[in-house]
């Protein structure tokens, strides 16, 4: 059944093709995604998270043209920001809606011969296709994508934002592909944004992005996953740090069917730091499954992960955060949190935060907690004349809050503050006091 | 303003109010005053409608309604104002959105219409100057971080901008050195009129030197065992509350 999946999955690649000098890595990516044997429950990477809704969908892959025509109230929903933009309709890229590119960013079909060896260099070297299967799904489904490529110490003037809109109704896939290179002293900010225009979008997007921070570079990276309820994600965020380089990470998803996301950040180099906080909210019957991994490979790195849930409902969140000190990784500084809070009896959330430490001289925390709303907050804040369903949004917004206030991107954090707002509390009288500027 | 009549409350199953009866009129300071155990937090808890507070038998009425079939949040905005004795911390809210909120809240219910943002702002910026705190404290969460002195401050602000008619204040003094103990009184000093009243709980009768009582009541074991006029409270202070409670056993 599941080895059927995989090859019809494969199938679905040949019906596309590929520009000759990715085909070599497609290839690989096949054999990668042949090789793994498929997760059952006793996966422990997917113990928590069912693959059927993937493998009990006939999938196709989108043929639909991209659409110039977005309704007014899907380009309302794109987040207004100063930037670089690429938008993808239903995965092929939407070029009256996007922005003209810097010599610093290309689709993969218009590399030239220096980009294309850039590219072969990196792509699918980062993200590692035998340990991740949606990664090595991504290389052999792979068709369109993105490389930002930024010189040693220049700084990309605007950030860069990557749009996914899809709006299907049936069971189609969209692969989603973006390589960051940054080298010596660089920075850059990427933004990655997926949505649905509807509530019926049924679609599947599998989104891979790997990036090479050089020596004393610095990107800072944002993604934000909101799509419909029935729209599937597995996605993945890779990176490599080498000597002193910084990666600032924040992502926040609500729940789907399916929605997995993978981080799997390596510090190859010493003196590099990461940064990575997320948000997951989801509620009905929405399904949400983080899975992080550090990995410190040399000595003086410094981690600080904080993730917070809010699980509502009848949903449920997964989050896995390890962290891997490996034995040369001496004098790292490594701290993970993990926050729950349960706004229902029927919400659940399987948190394990995993330490992993072969080094002798560092200094690692991790905890995790599972709560629910605060009685004597709640009476305090009715005592004060505010309606006990106006307190509960208003305490489930402040749990998050302290991660929404620090996210630097100015208009992402005016743009977040009411959609999350939104999500806690659906009518304006329950969200108008949390909501402000 | 609020009659109490031979009220009995529980906690958890455990009877601490017994047979209660108090009468407070518009305009009147009480302090309750007595030896800790009594029940005094316990009635300023049941007022405000705390849940797990029960009142098992008796009547409360303020303001000509039956008090206990309010919702905690409709007693707020009837002006019933509970000054917590340990205020909750709550990270993430800040305090002026719960300001915002509990004046709104407050005005709506009253048929007044809502403060603009700005507006809103000048009375919550001078409320903050009147009680001594930074303004810096508006934008922080609720109690986050505060010191005990700053928390009983923010508490006295919130009832500055609330306007309750009925001001109750759990042990406010507690804890209190006598600078910040002066900013409170000043503060609930400011706030007396005619249609306000007061109820002042205190285990201390300092309080009672800068907020002058009309009544003294004691509360051991559960009720009322003495009243009388701010007098009563120096003669606690020197005699202690040890010999009421054996005149009352």
């Amino acid at each position: 059944m599941a080895g059927e999946f995989q090859q019809q999955a494969l199938a679905l690649a040949a019906q596309q093709t590929v520009t000759p000098w990715l085909s070599d890595l497609r290839a690989q990516g096949s054999l990668s995604w042949q090789a793994h044997a498929w997760p059952t429950r006793k996966t422990e990477a997917w113990r928590y998270t069912s693959l059927l809704p993937v493998e009990n969908e006939q999938w196709q892959l989108c043929d639909i043209a991209a659409s110039n025509t977005l309704s007014d109230e899907t380009l309302a929903e794109f987040i207004e920001l100063d930037a670089y933009r690429l938008v993808f309709v239903n995965g092929r890229l939407n070029s009256e809606l996007s922005s003209a590119l810097p010599a610093e960013m290309v689709t993969f079909a218009d590399a030239n011969a220096a980009q294309q060896v850039l590219i072969k260099q990196h792509l699918g070297q980062i993200a590692d296709q035998q340990t991740h299967l949606f990664a090595a799904l991504n290389s052999s489904w792979l068709h369109e994508g993105v490389l930002l490529h930024v010189a040693a110490n220049q700084r990309l003037d605007k950030p860069v934002y990557v749009v996914h809109v899809n709006d299907q109704g049936d069971a189609k896939a969209v692969n989603a592909r973006v390589l960051v290179v940054l080298e010596t002293g660089a920075e850059a900010t990427l933004l990655e944004h997926y949505f649905s225009t509807s509530t019926v979008d049924r679609g599947w997007t599998n989104a891979l992005t790997e990036c090479v921070v050089g020596a004393n570079a610095s990107l800072k990276h944002y993604r934000i996953n909101l799509e419909s309820e029935q729209a599937l994600h597995t996605g993945g965020v890779h990176v490599r740090l080498n000597q002193d380089a910084r990666f600032n990470g924040f992502t926040l998803a609500n729940g789907s069917r399916l929605k997995r996301i993978d981080y799997h950040l390596k510090h190859l180099g010493s003196g590099s730091d990461v940064q990575l906080n997320g948000i997951y909210l989801p509620r009905k019957q929405q399904r949400v499954d983080y899975h992080t991994c550090v990995e410190h490979c040399v000595p003086h790195c410094t981690t600080n992960e904080t993730f917070r849930g809010v699980i509502a409902d009848s949903a449920k969140a997964v989050f896995n955060g390890r962290i891997h000190i490996h034995q040369d990784a001496q004098k790292t500084l490594a701290e993970m949190s993990n926050r729950n809070l349960l706004t229902s009896d029927q919400a659940q959330v399987n948190t394990k935060p995993e330490l992993e430490i072969y080094a002798d001289d560092v200094r690692c925390a991790h905890g995790a907690t599972v709560s629910q709303l605060n009685d004597e907050a709640l009476f305090y804040l009715t005592s004060r004349g505010v309606s006990e369903a106006e307190a509960r949004v208003m305490l489930s917004f402040g749990f998050v809050n302290e991660l929404v206030e620090g996210v630097e991107l100015d208009v992402l954090r005016h743009w977040l503050r009411p959609r999350i707002a939104h999500m806690f509390g659906q009518n304006d009288q329950l969200t108008r006091h949390i909501i402000h500027e | 303003m609020l009659t109490i009549k031979d009220l009995c409350a529980s906690v958890e199953d455990k009877e601490i109010i017994k047979k209660l009866s108090l009468d407070v009129k518009p305009g009147e300071i009480h302090a309750i005053m007595g030896p800790n155990g009594a029940g005094k937090s316990t009635l300023g808890n049941v007022l405000a409608g705390r849940p797990g507070y029960e009142a098992t038998s008796g009547s409360i009425e303020f303001k000509g309604q039956d008090l206990l079939e309010l919702d905690p949040e409709i007693r707020a905005r009837e002006g019933l104002f509970l000054a917590f004795q340990y205020p909750v911390e709550i990270p993430g809210v800040s305090n002026m959105e719960l300001l915002k909120a509990a004046v709104d809240a407050r005005r709506s219910h009253a048929g007044q219409s809502e403060l603009s943002a700005i507006d809103f702002m000048k009375m919550a910026r001078e409320a903050c100057k009147a009680v001594g705190l930074d303004q810096s404290f508006l934008k922080r969460g609720v109690n986050e971080g505060f010191s005990g002195g700053e928390k009983k401050r923010n508490e006295i602000m919130q009832m500055m901008l609330m306007e309750p008619s009925l001001c109750i204040l759990d042990e406010t003094d507690s804890g209190l050195d006598i600078d910040a103990l002066q900013v409170v009184a000043k503060g609930v000093n400011a706030m007396r009129a005619d249609d306000r009243s007061f109820i002042v709980v205190t285990h201390y009768q300092r309080l009672l030197d800068y907020i002058v009582p009309d009544f003294v009541h004691v509360l051991a074991n559960g009720r009322i065992v003495k009243s009388g006029d701010k007098s009563l409270a120096l003669e606690l202070e020197a005699k202690g509350y040890s010999w009421l409670e054996d005149e009352v056993a």
